[in-house]
């Protein structure tokens, strides 16, 4: 995701005219020093394999993660099942597998909600100011101030049944939760660097070329002050994650039949002491994938710094 | 710096309306009937189910029995929760354990996360920084309740350094010494990684320079000039945090058996009373909006070019 908004930029910058030639645009200069950057490849690579569980989980076993053989609960890992079995007698391997795909799908959904209402609304209300700035601000600050958690945990209990009828509709709810409650901090971001974009001397040419202010928003505004918002929201991914398998864990997010980590890692802490690896395979897969979106934007913001150069 | 104050007051007003007017509108449609179950085995009386109705307001429509949960909030009454028991009485019986763990939890966050920070921003690349960098983006990726449950199990059953759970209601502050790590080990790594950056991009500023030409000690250039402005967004976050830290401790507190007020707002939420939910996240809502003008007006104590007037 984050490539593909960095790409754009530098689509949007050669088209307005920078010299194609020279390529010496920010994000063409981020893309360089993040191609030599090792972490860069280690975090892409975690995030493809992680993509492609989230896809294709038949790709990486062939075991159905609902087959539960109740003569092996708790079984250790052994050739027949490579990180044992659980409590029900299911394959924590192809639990695993398949729990990615809760996981990522939450991850990327809120991302992307979060930036898209965060977004417009950081960019009306940085661009236009004034009144709609302040009522936005305050709307905002409200549900900033309730706690995330506490929050989607209050919204999640006061939906209708209806959300739970199939799994892309629990999916979806908790999606709904996390990004009504954590849009406001990427809009804050959002509207203090298009409030740092706006007085340049760019900003102010367009306008006095007749620019319409769709298009100062979108060929100068945007592609200059999109960077802050791509670091944050790359490492938000991985938050997200953990605050899904969080809410799995409470037993109020994603619940059975659905596959996901926090639910696999809720049923196992009480194996704790008998039985440490039904804990041990599902923590490792969930800490690796906030992992990988963490050191993504990490690299990401080391890249986009010029100051780090 | 009073007008400002008295600005900031007035502003916090439309937000506890807004925050509490959502909580109230969510607890409000949650399903299932508050009766239920509340007679034995079978339903109640349609004169207590009358009277019951009529003292909690459950035939008003929304808006109107929001506005007399309003009035009675102006004059300090939370109302009380369907076993009868005042809501305040509930939260001064709570709210302390919930605070002194939340204290302690930042505590432990500011002193070692600044001081690790410190150590490793003077040295950035060394094997030290390296190390820090490391072992917290491990500490960021795993989930907290996976943290808690091995910390649990290592330092309190198999090394008995901790107690395991924590058992009375007014716990000490031994007792609540590994719950408030756990609590606070995510914002540990994250106060240590701003602490870094910010001082080794005010190591560059001019003033450090400026102060070490003319003739400082690196220890005093350091630790009274880079020091104060590096500080600025560690107390931001922190100050953040606290509020966070309140609500987020559903899940420590529900790994440690502690009565604090996360898993009271859970089990309020699961039992459908409304007024202790609501009332209890006023409460946060309040605290989170007072902690962060604090915030505010600490900046002009860090950095004197901040004033408020």
């Amino acid at each position: 995701m984050t490539e593909a908004a960095i790409a754009e930029i530098s689509v949007t910058d050669n088209y307005e005219g920078g010299d194609v030639n020279e390529e010496r645009s920010l994000a063409s200069d981020a893309w360089r020093a993040m191609r030599r950057n090792p972490l860069f490849w280690v975090s892409a690579t975690m995030i493809t394999i992680f993509a492609l569980m989230a896809i294709w989980p038949s790709l990486f076993t062939s075991t159905n993660p609902t087959d539960a053989i109740l003569a092996q609960s708790r079984e250790r890992p052994n050739a027949n099942a490579w990180f044992g079995r659980d409590i029900q007698g299911y394959d924590i391997y192809a639990r695993c597998v398949y729990g990615a795909r809760a996981s990522i799908l939450v991850g990327v959904l809120c991302t992307l909600g979060t930036v898209l209402i965060g977004g417009i609304v950081g960019v009306m209300s940085g661009y236009q100011g004034g009144w709609l700035d302040s009522l936005m601000s305050r709307i905002g600050d409200v549900f900033f101030a309730i706690p995330l958690l506490l929050g989607a945990i209050i919204f999640l209990v006061s939906l209708p049944d209806f959300f739970n009828d199939n799994y892309f509709l629990v999916v979806l709810k908790v999606v709904l939760a996390l990004v009504i409650l954590g849009w406001p901090s990427l809009a804050r971001l959002m509207r203090s660097s298009v409030i740092q974009v706006k007085p340049n001397d760019y900003v102010q040419a367009a306008r006095a070329l007749g620019a319409s202010p769709n298009r100062i928003v979108r060929s100068h505004i945007l592609p200059n002050s999109l960077a802050p918002v791509i670091v944050v929201a790359t490492i938000n991914l991985g938050a997200y994650i953990a605050a899904e398998a969080t809410l799995s864990f409470l037993g109020i997010g994603l619940q059975y039949p659905a596959i996901s980590w926090g639910i696999d890692i809720s049923a196992a802490l009480v194996g704790l002491r008998t039985t440490p690896h039904m804990l041990f395979f599902p923590s490792v897969f969930l800490s690796m994938a906030v992992l990988a979106f963490i050191m993504l934007g990490d690299v990401v913001r080391d890249a986009l710094d010029p100051k780090n150069r | 710096m009073g007008t400002y104050i008295i600005r900031r007051l007035l502003q916090m007003i439309p937000v506890i309306l807004g925050a509490t007017f959502l909580i109230f509108a969510m607890v409000f449609a949650l399903p299932g009937d508050p009766l239920a179950g509340k007679c034995g085995e079978r339903p109640c009386p349609p004169q207590y189910a009358a009277a019951f109705r009529e003292k909690y307001n459950l035939n008003d429509p929304l808006p109107v029995q929001y506005g007399k949960y309003l009035g009675n909030l102006a004059k300090g009454d939370l109302g009380e929760t369907y076993n009868g028991i005042k809501v305040s009485e509930q939260l001064k019986l709570r709210y302390p354990i919930t605070a002194k763990l939340a204290v302690m939890a930042i505590l432990f966050e500011s002193i070692i996360g600044i001081f690790a920070g410190v150590l490793t921003g003077i040295r950035k690349g060394g094997f030290l920084d390296n190390l820090v960098l490391v072992s917290t983006l491990v500490v960021i990726s795993i989930p907290v309740f996976v943290i808690g449950g091995l910390a649990q199990y290592f330092l309190g059953v198999k090394l008995g350094l901790f107690p395991v759970t924590v058992t009375s209601t007014d716990p000490t502050v031994y007792e609540l010494a590994l719950p408030a790590m756990v609590l606070g080990s995510l914002s540990l790594a994250y106060v240590t990684r701003l602490t870094r950056t910010n001082l080794t991009e005010n190591l560059r500023a001019d003033y450090v320079r400026t102060a070490v030409s003319k003739g400082l000690t690196r220890r005093r250039a350091i630790g009274l000039h880079a020091m104060r402005n590096s500080l600025i967004p560690v107390v931001t976050f922190i100050g953040f945090d606290f509020g966070a830290l309140l609500g987020g401790a559903i899940v420590t507190e529900r790994i440690f058996n502690i009565p604090g007020i996360g898993g009271y707002i859970y089990n309020s939420i699961r039992s459908r009373d409304g007024a202790s939910v609501v009332g209890a996240v006023t409460v946060l809502v309040i605290v989170y909006l007072f902690v962060n003008l604090l915030v505010d007006l600490l900046y002009g104590l860090l950095d004197p070019r901040i004033s408020h007037d």
